[in-house]
Protein backbone atom coordinates (compact mmCIF):
# COMPACT_ATOMS: atom_id res chain seq x y z
CA UNK A 1 0.00 0.00 0.00
CA UNK A 2 1.49 3.52 -0.39
CA UNK A 3 0.13 6.26 0.81
CA UNK A 4 0.01 10.08 -1.55
CA UNK A 5 -0.69 13.56 -0.73
CA UNK A 6 -3.19 14.82 -2.95
CA UNK A 7 -3.41 18.65 -2.89
CA UNK A 8 -3.59 18.31 0.32
CA UNK A 9 -6.15 15.18 1.33
CA UNK A 10 -4.03 12.08 2.42
CA UNK A 11 -4.97 8.78 0.19
CA UNK A 12 -4.16 5.28 0.97
CA UNK A 13 -3.92 3.09 -2.56
CA UNK A 14 -2.65 -0.22 -4.01
CA UNK A 15 0.97 -0.10 -5.11
CA UNK A 16 1.14 0.91 -8.98
CA UNK A 17 -2.49 2.53 -9.07
CA UNK A 18 -2.05 5.59 -10.83
CA UNK A 19 -1.90 9.09 -9.62
CA UNK A 20 -5.44 9.39 -11.67
CA UNK A 21 -6.88 6.83 -10.43
CA UNK A 22 -6.18 7.94 -6.31
CA UNK A 23 -7.61 10.76 -6.79
CA UNK A 24 -10.47 9.29 -8.14
CA UNK A 25 -10.45 7.29 -4.97
CA UNK A 26 -10.90 10.84 -3.37
CA UNK A 27 -13.19 12.47 -5.85
CA UNK A 28 -14.68 15.44 -5.96
CA UNK A 29 -13.09 18.49 -7.76
CA UNK A 30 -9.56 17.76 -7.01
CA UNK A 31 -9.83 14.74 -9.80
CA UNK A 32 -7.90 16.07 -12.99
CA UNK A 33 -10.00 15.53 -16.50
CA UNK A 34 -8.62 12.88 -18.68
CA UNK A 35 -9.81 13.16 -22.41
CA UNK A 36 -7.47 10.16 -23.50
CA UNK A 37 -7.26 7.28 -20.19
CA UNK A 38 -10.34 5.51 -20.41
CA UNK A 39 -10.20 2.53 -17.09
CA UNK A 40 -11.51 -0.41 -19.32
CA UNK A 41 -9.31 0.06 -22.47
CA UNK A 42 -5.79 -1.38 -22.02
CA UNK A 43 -3.08 1.17 -23.03
CA UNK A 44 -5.18 3.61 -22.89
CA UNK A 45 -3.65 7.30 -21.82
CA UNK A 46 -0.84 9.43 -21.92
CA UNK A 47 -1.50 11.47 -25.13
CA UNK A 48 -3.91 14.51 -24.80
CA UNK A 49 -2.34 15.84 -21.14
CA UNK A 50 -5.02 17.41 -19.69
CA UNK A 51 -4.59 15.14 -16.43
CA UNK A 52 -1.06 17.04 -16.14
CA UNK A 53 0.22 17.34 -12.07
CA UNK A 54 2.59 18.99 -10.61
CA UNK A 55 4.54 16.05 -8.13
CA UNK A 56 6.70 18.35 -5.19
CA UNK A 57 7.64 15.51 -3.43
CA UNK A 58 8.85 12.11 -5.74
CA UNK A 59 8.23 9.89 -2.52
CA UNK A 60 9.50 9.12 1.26
CA UNK A 61 12.58 7.72 0.26
CA UNK A 62 13.74 10.43 -2.37
CA UNK A 63 11.86 13.69 -1.75
CA UNK A 64 12.74 15.57 -4.86
CA UNK A 65 10.37 17.31 -6.90
CA UNK A 66 9.81 15.95 -10.44
CA UNK A 67 11.31 17.95 -12.89
CA UNK A 68 8.54 18.71 -15.15
CA UNK A 69 4.55 18.40 -14.64
CA UNK A 70 3.74 14.44 -15.38
CA UNK A 71 0.26 12.64 -16.75
CA UNK A 72 -1.78 11.60 -13.74
CA UNK A 73 -2.96 9.19 -16.13
CA UNK A 74 -0.25 6.95 -16.41
CA UNK A 75 1.86 7.67 -13.31
CA UNK A 76 2.45 5.56 -10.64
CA UNK A 77 2.03 6.49 -7.24
CA UNK A 78 4.66 6.04 -4.96
CA UNK A 79 4.71 5.86 -1.39
CA UNK A 80 5.20 9.13 0.21
CA UNK A 81 4.41 10.96 -2.61
CA UNK A 82 3.22 14.64 -2.63
CA UNK A 83 1.14 15.96 -5.72
CA UNK A 84 -0.71 19.20 -6.64
CA UNK A 85 -3.59 19.75 -8.99
CA UNK A 86 -6.05 22.61 -8.21
CA UNK A 87 -4.16 24.17 -5.96
CA UNK A 88 -0.94 24.46 -8.10
CA UNK A 89 -0.75 27.88 -10.29
CA UNK A 90 1.65 26.09 -12.78
CA UNK A 91 -0.53 23.05 -13.19
CA UNK A 92 -3.82 25.24 -13.88
CA UNK A 93 -1.68 27.17 -16.60
CA UNK A 94 -0.59 23.97 -18.50
CA UNK A 95 -4.16 22.82 -18.42
CA UNK A 96 -5.32 26.19 -20.15
CA UNK A 97 -2.20 26.49 -22.84
CA UNK A 98 -3.19 22.36 -23.32
CA UNK A 99 -6.89 23.46 -23.92
CA UNK A 100 -5.97 25.61 -26.32
CA UNK A 101 -3.69 23.56 -28.15
CA UNK A 102 -6.78 20.59 -28.61
CA UNK A 103 -9.44 23.28 -29.78
CA UNK A 104 -7.04 24.31 -32.54
CA UNK A 105 -8.16 22.59 -35.50
CA UNK A 106 -11.52 21.80 -33.63
CA UNK A 107 -14.18 23.34 -35.84
CA UNK A 108 -16.01 24.28 -32.63
CA UNK A 109 -19.40 23.39 -34.67
CA UNK A 110 -20.90 22.29 -31.20
CA UNK A 111 -24.62 24.22 -32.69
CA UNK A 112 -24.37 20.83 -34.97
CA UNK A 113 -22.71 18.51 -33.62
CA UNK A 114 -24.87 15.62 -31.96
CA UNK A 115 -22.20 15.58 -28.70
CA UNK A 116 -22.98 19.08 -27.48
CA UNK A 117 -24.25 18.65 -23.91
CA UNK A 118 -22.38 15.68 -23.11
CA UNK A 119 -19.10 16.32 -24.83
CA UNK A 120 -15.75 15.94 -22.26
CA UNK A 121 -14.31 18.93 -24.32
CA UNK A 122 -17.19 21.19 -24.37
CA UNK A 123 -17.05 20.51 -20.25
CA UNK A 124 -13.12 20.56 -20.33
CA UNK A 125 -12.66 24.42 -22.25
CA UNK A 126 -15.47 25.53 -20.17
CA UNK A 127 -13.80 24.77 -17.10
CA UNK A 128 -10.40 25.22 -18.13
CA UNK A 129 -10.18 27.33 -21.51
CA UNK A 130 -10.16 30.60 -22.19
CA UNK A 131 -13.58 32.08 -23.93
CA UNK A 132 -11.55 33.29 -27.14
CA UNK A 133 -9.17 31.73 -29.87
CA UNK A 134 -5.82 33.16 -30.57
CA UNK A 135 -5.66 30.90 -33.62
CA UNK A 136 -5.61 32.49 -37.07
CA UNK A 137 -4.50 30.12 -39.54
CA UNK A 138 -6.74 28.22 -41.49
CA UNK A 139 -8.00 24.55 -39.30
CA UNK A 140 -7.78 21.58 -41.18
CA UNK A 141 -11.18 19.96 -42.59
CA UNK A 142 -12.18 16.32 -43.67
CA UNK A 143 -15.40 15.20 -45.37
CA UNK A 144 -17.75 12.99 -43.29
CA UNK A 145 -16.69 9.62 -43.62
CA UNK A 146 -19.58 6.57 -42.90
CA UNK A 147 -18.09 3.89 -40.66
CA UNK A 148 -20.57 1.06 -41.62
CA UNK A 149 -24.01 1.40 -42.16
CA UNK A 150 -24.44 3.33 -38.46
CA UNK A 151 -21.58 5.03 -37.46
CA UNK A 152 -20.42 8.53 -38.75
CA UNK A 153 -16.34 9.84 -38.16
CA UNK A 154 -16.51 13.85 -38.74
CA UNK A 155 -12.51 13.61 -38.25
CA UNK A 156 -12.55 17.39 -38.24
CA UNK A 157 -13.87 16.85 -34.42
CA UNK A 158 -11.05 14.43 -33.16
CA UNK A 159 -8.63 14.68 -30.80
CA UNK A 160 -6.71 11.72 -31.31
CA UNK A 161 -7.48 10.14 -28.12
CA UNK A 162 -6.76 6.80 -29.47
CA UNK A 163 -10.07 5.37 -27.73
CA UNK A 164 -11.59 4.13 -30.35
CA UNK A 165 -8.78 2.46 -31.90
CA UNK A 166 -8.21 0.63 -28.63
CA UNK A 167 -11.79 -0.28 -28.20
CA UNK A 168 -11.28 -1.44 -31.69
CA UNK A 169 -8.50 -3.47 -31.19
CA UNK A 170 -9.45 -5.07 -27.38
CA UNK A 171 -13.23 -5.37 -27.83
CA UNK A 172 -13.32 -6.49 -31.62
CA UNK A 173 -10.88 -9.21 -33.06
CA UNK A 174 -9.52 -8.36 -35.67
CA UNK A 175 -7.97 -5.05 -36.58
CA UNK A 176 -10.24 -2.37 -38.51
CA UNK A 177 -9.82 0.97 -37.42
CA UNK A 178 -6.89 2.85 -36.79
CA UNK A 179 -4.87 6.25 -37.31
CA UNK A 180 -3.43 7.02 -40.27
CA UNK A 181 -0.52 9.87 -40.76
CA UNK A 182 1.72 11.57 -37.92
CA UNK A 183 1.35 14.97 -36.27
CA UNK A 184 -1.08 17.45 -37.78
CA UNK A 185 -1.70 14.77 -39.99
CA UNK A 186 -2.94 11.91 -38.49
CA UNK A 187 -6.89 10.96 -38.55
CA UNK A 188 -9.07 7.93 -37.92
CA UNK A 189 -8.95 6.18 -41.18
CA UNK A 190 -10.33 2.32 -41.55
CA UNK A 191 -7.84 0.92 -44.02
CA UNK A 192 -9.31 2.56 -46.78
CA UNK A 193 -13.18 2.32 -46.35
CA UNK A 194 -13.29 -1.02 -44.72
CA UNK A 195 -16.23 -0.79 -42.88
CA UNK A 196 -16.70 -2.13 -39.71
CA UNK A 197 -18.69 -5.03 -39.26
CA UNK A 198 -18.24 -6.43 -35.68
CA UNK A 199 -20.83 -6.86 -33.04
CA UNK A 200 -19.66 -4.58 -30.54
CA UNK A 201 -18.16 -1.99 -33.04
CA UNK A 202 -20.82 1.06 -31.62
CA UNK A 203 -19.07 1.32 -28.47
CA UNK A 204 -16.61 3.40 -30.26
CA UNK A 205 -19.35 5.84 -30.08
CA UNK A 206 -19.97 5.88 -26.60
CA UNK A 207 -16.23 6.22 -25.93
CA UNK A 208 -15.34 9.01 -28.32
CA UNK A 209 -14.96 12.04 -25.88
CA UNK A 210 -15.50 14.17 -28.43
CA UNK A 211 -18.30 14.27 -31.54
CA UNK A 212 -15.70 12.75 -33.94
CA UNK A 213 -17.79 9.02 -33.83
CA UNK A 214 -21.70 9.41 -33.80
CA UNK A 215 -24.72 7.26 -33.69
CA UNK A 216 -26.06 7.28 -37.13
CA UNK A 217 -29.31 6.25 -36.51
CA UNK A 218 -30.04 9.36 -33.59
CA UNK A 219 -28.56 12.13 -36.23
CA UNK A 220 -29.65 15.35 -35.67
CA UNK A 221 -32.77 13.26 -34.23
CA UNK A 222 -32.88 15.73 -31.16
CA UNK A 223 -30.72 17.35 -28.52
CA UNK A 224 -29.52 15.38 -25.55
CA UNK A 225 -30.95 17.71 -23.51
CA UNK A 226 -34.43 17.65 -24.28
CA UNK A 227 -34.53 13.56 -23.99
CA UNK A 228 -35.13 11.41 -20.66
CA UNK A 229 -32.11 9.38 -19.71
CA UNK A 230 -33.86 5.80 -18.77
CA UNK A 231 -32.03 2.96 -17.51
CA UNK A 232 -33.32 -0.36 -18.71
CA UNK A 233 -32.38 -3.89 -20.06
CA UNK A 234 -33.42 -6.71 -22.03
CA UNK A 235 -32.34 -10.25 -22.25
CA UNK A 236 -29.19 -10.06 -24.70
CA UNK A 237 -27.79 -13.11 -25.97
CA UNK A 238 -24.55 -11.06 -26.65
CA UNK A 239 -23.98 -8.82 -24.35
CA UNK A 240 -24.97 -7.81 -20.55
CA UNK A 241 -28.34 -5.80 -22.43
CA UNK A 242 -27.64 -3.29 -19.48
CA UNK A 243 -28.21 0.31 -21.19
CA UNK A 244 -29.33 3.85 -20.89
CA UNK A 245 -32.39 4.86 -23.11
CA UNK A 246 -32.41 8.17 -24.68
CA UNK A 247 -36.31 8.98 -25.19
CA UNK A 248 -38.48 11.76 -25.69
CA UNK A 249 -42.33 10.56 -24.40
CA UNK A 250 -42.95 7.16 -25.85
CA UNK A 251 -40.19 6.99 -28.84
CA UNK A 252 -36.58 5.59 -27.67
CA UNK A 253 -34.26 7.91 -29.67
CA UNK A 254 -30.83 6.49 -29.22
CA UNK A 255 -29.53 3.52 -26.59
CA UNK A 256 -26.29 3.72 -25.13
CA UNK A 257 -24.16 1.79 -22.74
CA UNK A 258 -24.20 3.23 -19.17
CA UNK A 259 -21.57 5.86 -18.14
CA UNK A 260 -20.16 6.58 -14.88
CA UNK A 261 -19.73 10.21 -13.78
CA UNK A 262 -16.10 9.79 -15.51
CA UNK A 263 -17.73 9.65 -18.66
CA UNK A 264 -16.58 5.26 -18.73
CA UNK A 265 -18.88 2.85 -19.90
CA UNK A 266 -19.79 0.27 -16.98
CA UNK A 267 -20.35 -2.71 -19.55
CA UNK A 268 -19.52 -2.52 -23.26
CA UNK A 269 -23.03 -3.12 -25.67
CA UNK A 270 -23.79 -4.63 -28.69
CA UNK A 271 -24.88 -3.38 -31.91
CA UNK A 272 -28.49 -5.44 -31.83
CA UNK A 273 -29.07 -3.23 -28.88
CA UNK A 274 -27.66 -0.44 -29.53
CA UNK A 275 -28.94 0.26 -33.14
CA UNK A 276 -32.11 -1.76 -33.77
CA UNK A 277 -34.20 -2.40 -30.21
CA UNK A 278 -35.39 1.07 -30.64
CA UNK A 279 -39.01 0.61 -29.00
CA UNK A 280 -39.87 1.19 -25.66
CA UNK A 281 -41.41 -2.68 -25.78
CA UNK A 282 -38.11 -4.11 -26.48
CA UNK A 283 -36.72 -2.93 -22.69
CA UNK A 284 -37.61 -3.46 -19.05
CA UNK A 285 -37.16 0.21 -17.83
CA UNK A 286 -35.46 0.39 -14.28
CA UNK A 287 -36.21 4.13 -13.75
CA UNK A 288 -34.47 7.19 -14.56
CA UNK A 289 -31.01 8.13 -14.66
CA UNK A 290 -29.40 9.87 -12.35
CA UNK A 291 -27.66 12.91 -13.99
CA UNK A 292 -25.33 15.60 -12.29
CA UNK A 293 -27.06 18.58 -10.87
CA UNK A 294 -24.27 20.86 -13.28
CA UNK A 295 -25.32 18.86 -16.40
CA UNK A 296 -27.57 20.78 -19.03
CA UNK A 297 -29.50 17.40 -19.44
CA UNK A 298 -31.10 17.84 -16.00
CA UNK A 299 -32.94 20.87 -16.83
CA UNK A 300 -36.51 19.17 -16.84
CA UNK A 301 -35.31 16.16 -15.63
CA UNK A 302 -37.31 14.53 -13.00
CA UNK A 303 -35.97 11.66 -10.00
CA UNK A 304 -37.27 9.98 -7.75
CA UNK A 305 -37.32 12.21 -4.81
CA UNK A 306 -34.78 11.57 -1.67
CA UNK A 307 -38.05 11.52 0.78
CA UNK A 308 -39.49 8.51 -0.77
CA UNK A 309 -36.54 6.37 -1.07
CA UNK A 310 -37.01 4.43 1.98
CA UNK A 311 -40.76 4.13 0.95
CA UNK A 312 -40.17 2.85 -2.41
CA UNK A 313 -38.98 -0.96 -2.20
CA UNK A 314 -36.75 -2.64 -4.98
CA UNK A 315 -35.61 0.85 -6.47
CA UNK A 316 -32.96 0.67 -9.39
CA UNK A 317 -29.23 2.33 -8.04
CA UNK A 318 -29.24 4.91 -10.26
CA UNK A 319 -32.35 6.35 -8.22
CA UNK A 320 -31.24 6.58 -4.96
CA UNK A 321 -29.04 9.30 -4.01
CA UNK A 322 -26.59 9.72 -1.14
CA UNK A 323 -28.21 11.52 1.20
CA UNK A 324 -26.43 14.37 3.50
CA UNK A 325 -24.28 12.91 6.50
CA UNK A 326 -25.36 14.97 9.20
CA UNK B 1 -73.19 72.56 7.76
CA UNK B 2 -72.90 76.26 6.65
CA UNK B 3 -75.81 78.03 4.23
CA UNK B 4 -73.07 78.20 1.45
CA UNK B 5 -72.55 74.79 1.81
CA UNK B 6 -75.91 73.69 1.73
CA UNK B 7 -76.51 75.34 -1.46
CA UNK B 8 -74.39 73.01 -3.34
CA UNK B 9 -73.55 75.60 -5.68
CA UNK B 10 -69.62 76.64 -5.09
CA UNK B 11 -69.22 72.66 -5.22
CA UNK B 12 -71.00 72.56 -8.22
CA UNK B 13 -68.91 75.01 -9.96
CA UNK B 14 -65.67 73.94 -8.62
CA UNK B 15 -66.48 70.35 -10.20
CA UNK B 16 -67.25 72.63 -13.48
CA UNK B 17 -63.89 73.67 -13.32
CA UNK B 18 -62.38 70.45 -13.28
CA UNK B 19 -64.15 69.58 -16.37
CA UNK B 20 -63.35 72.78 -18.19
CA UNK B 21 -59.78 72.29 -17.35
CA UNK B 22 -59.48 68.86 -19.10
CA UNK B 23 -60.64 70.43 -22.50
CA UNK B 24 -57.38 72.49 -22.86
CA UNK B 25 -55.15 69.34 -21.73
CA UNK B 26 -53.05 67.47 -24.18
CA UNK B 27 -55.29 64.53 -25.12
CA UNK B 28 -54.03 60.97 -23.31
CA UNK B 29 -55.05 58.90 -26.23
CA UNK B 30 -53.59 58.22 -29.49
CA UNK B 31 -55.40 57.11 -32.77
CA UNK B 32 -54.12 53.50 -33.07
CA UNK B 33 -53.27 51.70 -35.24
CA UNK B 34 -52.48 54.74 -37.54
CA UNK B 35 -50.64 56.52 -34.58
CA UNK B 36 -48.31 54.34 -32.75
CA UNK B 37 -46.09 55.43 -29.20
CA UNK B 38 -42.88 55.48 -29.80
CA UNK B 39 -41.03 52.50 -27.92
CA UNK B 40 -37.70 52.31 -25.98
CA UNK B 41 -35.27 51.29 -27.96
CA UNK B 42 -34.67 47.87 -25.45
CA UNK B 43 -38.33 46.82 -26.40
CA UNK B 44 -38.70 43.07 -27.19
CA UNK B 45 -41.25 42.71 -29.25
CA UNK B 46 -42.36 39.69 -32.27
CA UNK B 47 -39.61 37.47 -32.78
CA UNK B 48 -37.59 37.17 -36.18
CA UNK B 49 -35.63 34.23 -37.53
CA UNK B 50 -33.22 36.01 -39.38
CA UNK B 51 -31.20 35.19 -42.37
CA UNK B 52 -27.45 36.01 -43.40
CA UNK B 53 -26.31 38.20 -46.09
CA UNK B 54 -26.96 35.07 -48.76
CA UNK B 55 -30.42 34.96 -47.68
CA UNK B 56 -29.98 31.72 -46.13
CA UNK B 57 -31.30 30.76 -42.86
CA UNK B 58 -29.10 31.25 -40.07
CA UNK B 59 -30.65 29.02 -37.71
CA UNK B 60 -29.31 25.11 -37.54
CA UNK B 61 -32.04 23.97 -34.54
CA UNK B 62 -29.37 23.93 -31.75
CA UNK B 63 -31.64 23.69 -29.37
CA UNK B 64 -30.44 26.44 -26.83
CA UNK B 65 -33.06 29.00 -27.44
CA UNK B 66 -35.78 26.40 -26.43
CA UNK B 67 -33.54 25.00 -23.19
CA UNK B 68 -33.07 28.96 -22.40
CA UNK B 69 -36.67 29.36 -22.70
CA UNK B 70 -38.31 30.13 -19.03
CA UNK B 71 -41.79 29.60 -20.55
CA UNK B 72 -41.11 26.82 -22.50
CA UNK B 73 -42.70 28.07 -25.74
CA UNK B 74 -40.17 26.62 -27.83
CA UNK B 75 -40.17 23.55 -30.02
CA UNK B 76 -38.25 22.67 -33.20
CA UNK B 77 -36.91 19.68 -35.42
CA UNK B 78 -33.86 19.31 -36.84
CA UNK B 79 -33.18 18.50 -40.23
CA UNK B 80 -30.30 17.41 -42.90
CA UNK B 81 -29.21 19.79 -45.42
CA UNK B 82 -29.30 18.34 -48.73
CA UNK B 83 -27.19 18.62 -51.68
CA UNK B 84 -28.19 21.77 -54.09
CA UNK B 85 -29.53 23.51 -50.87
CA UNK B 86 -26.97 25.29 -49.48
CA UNK B 87 -28.21 28.47 -50.41
CA UNK B 88 -31.41 27.96 -48.04
CA UNK B 89 -29.81 27.17 -44.90
CA UNK B 90 -26.30 28.19 -43.49
CA UNK B 91 -25.37 25.07 -41.78
CA UNK B 92 -25.28 21.29 -42.01
CA UNK B 93 -28.33 21.40 -40.19
CA UNK B 94 -31.48 22.76 -39.70
CA UNK B 95 -34.64 23.61 -38.26
CA UNK B 96 -37.65 21.69 -40.45
CA UNK B 97 -39.52 22.89 -38.35
CA UNK B 98 -39.87 25.89 -35.50
CA UNK B 99 -42.99 26.80 -33.44
CA UNK B 100 -43.27 29.58 -30.65
CA UNK B 101 -46.49 29.74 -28.43
CA UNK B 102 -46.98 33.58 -28.19
CA UNK B 103 -49.37 33.03 -25.53
CA UNK B 104 -46.45 31.40 -23.33
CA UNK B 105 -44.00 33.49 -24.30
CA UNK B 106 -42.93 36.11 -22.02
CA UNK B 107 -40.73 37.97 -23.89
CA UNK B 108 -37.94 37.93 -21.50
CA UNK B 109 -35.27 38.05 -24.67
CA UNK B 110 -33.39 34.75 -22.90
CA UNK B 111 -33.63 33.16 -26.35
CA UNK B 112 -32.06 35.80 -28.29
CA UNK B 113 -29.18 36.10 -25.72
CA UNK B 114 -28.87 32.35 -25.62
CA UNK B 115 -28.78 32.08 -30.00
CA UNK B 116 -24.95 31.29 -30.47
CA UNK B 117 -25.79 31.91 -34.67
CA UNK B 118 -27.35 35.44 -33.84
CA UNK B 119 -30.46 33.62 -35.59
CA UNK B 120 -33.20 34.69 -33.44
CA UNK B 121 -34.02 38.14 -32.57
CA UNK B 122 -37.02 40.08 -30.95
CA UNK B 123 -38.01 42.90 -32.98
CA UNK B 124 -38.63 46.19 -31.25
CA UNK B 125 -41.18 47.44 -33.80
CA UNK B 126 -43.88 44.29 -33.80
CA UNK B 127 -46.15 42.93 -31.69
CA UNK B 128 -48.24 39.63 -31.76
CA UNK B 129 -51.39 40.50 -32.72
CA UNK B 130 -55.24 39.86 -31.11
CA UNK B 131 -56.68 36.86 -32.52
CA UNK B 132 -59.43 35.04 -31.76
CA UNK B 133 -58.56 31.12 -31.92
CA UNK B 134 -55.68 29.89 -29.06
CA UNK B 135 -53.52 27.49 -32.47
CA UNK B 136 -53.26 31.23 -34.28
CA UNK B 137 -50.60 32.17 -31.41
CA UNK B 138 -48.62 29.65 -32.20
CA UNK B 139 -46.05 30.48 -34.98
CA UNK B 140 -44.30 28.63 -37.02
CA UNK B 141 -41.65 28.92 -39.65
CA UNK B 142 -43.75 30.84 -41.75
CA UNK B 143 -44.49 33.57 -39.81
CA UNK B 144 -41.04 33.73 -38.29
CA UNK B 145 -38.57 33.31 -40.47
CA UNK B 146 -37.84 37.12 -42.25
CA UNK B 147 -38.67 37.28 -45.82
CA UNK B 148 -36.22 36.97 -48.44
CA UNK B 149 -35.20 40.34 -49.25
CA UNK B 150 -35.91 41.49 -53.22
CA UNK B 151 -34.17 43.48 -55.77
CA UNK B 152 -36.84 46.07 -55.52
CA UNK B 153 -37.38 46.54 -51.81
CA UNK B 154 -33.79 46.20 -50.99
Amino acid sequence: MAKITFDGIEVEVEDGTTILQAARKIGGDVVPPAMCFYTPLKGSGGKCRVCLVKVTQGSARDPRPMPKLVASCITPVQDGMVVENTTNEEVLNARKGIVEMLLINHPLDCPVCDQAGECDLQNLSYEHGVSATRYEEPRRTFDKVDLGPYIQLHMTRCILCYRCVYTADQITEKRVHGVLGRGDAAEIGTYIENVIDNDFSGNVIDVCPVGALTDKTWRFKNRVWFTKPMNAHRDCPTCSGKVTLWGRGDTVLRVTARKDEYAEVEEFICNTCRFDKKEMSDWTIEGPRHIDRGSVISANHYELPVVNVPIVPNLPKSTVKKMPTE
Amino acid sequence: MTLSERMYLPAIAQGLGITLKHFFKKKATINYPEETRSRSEIWRGLHVLKRDENGAERCTACGLCAVACPAEAITMTAGERKKGEEHLYREEKYAVTYEINMLRCIFCGLCEEACPKAAIFLQDDKLAPARYERDEFIYGKDRLVEPLKTTETK
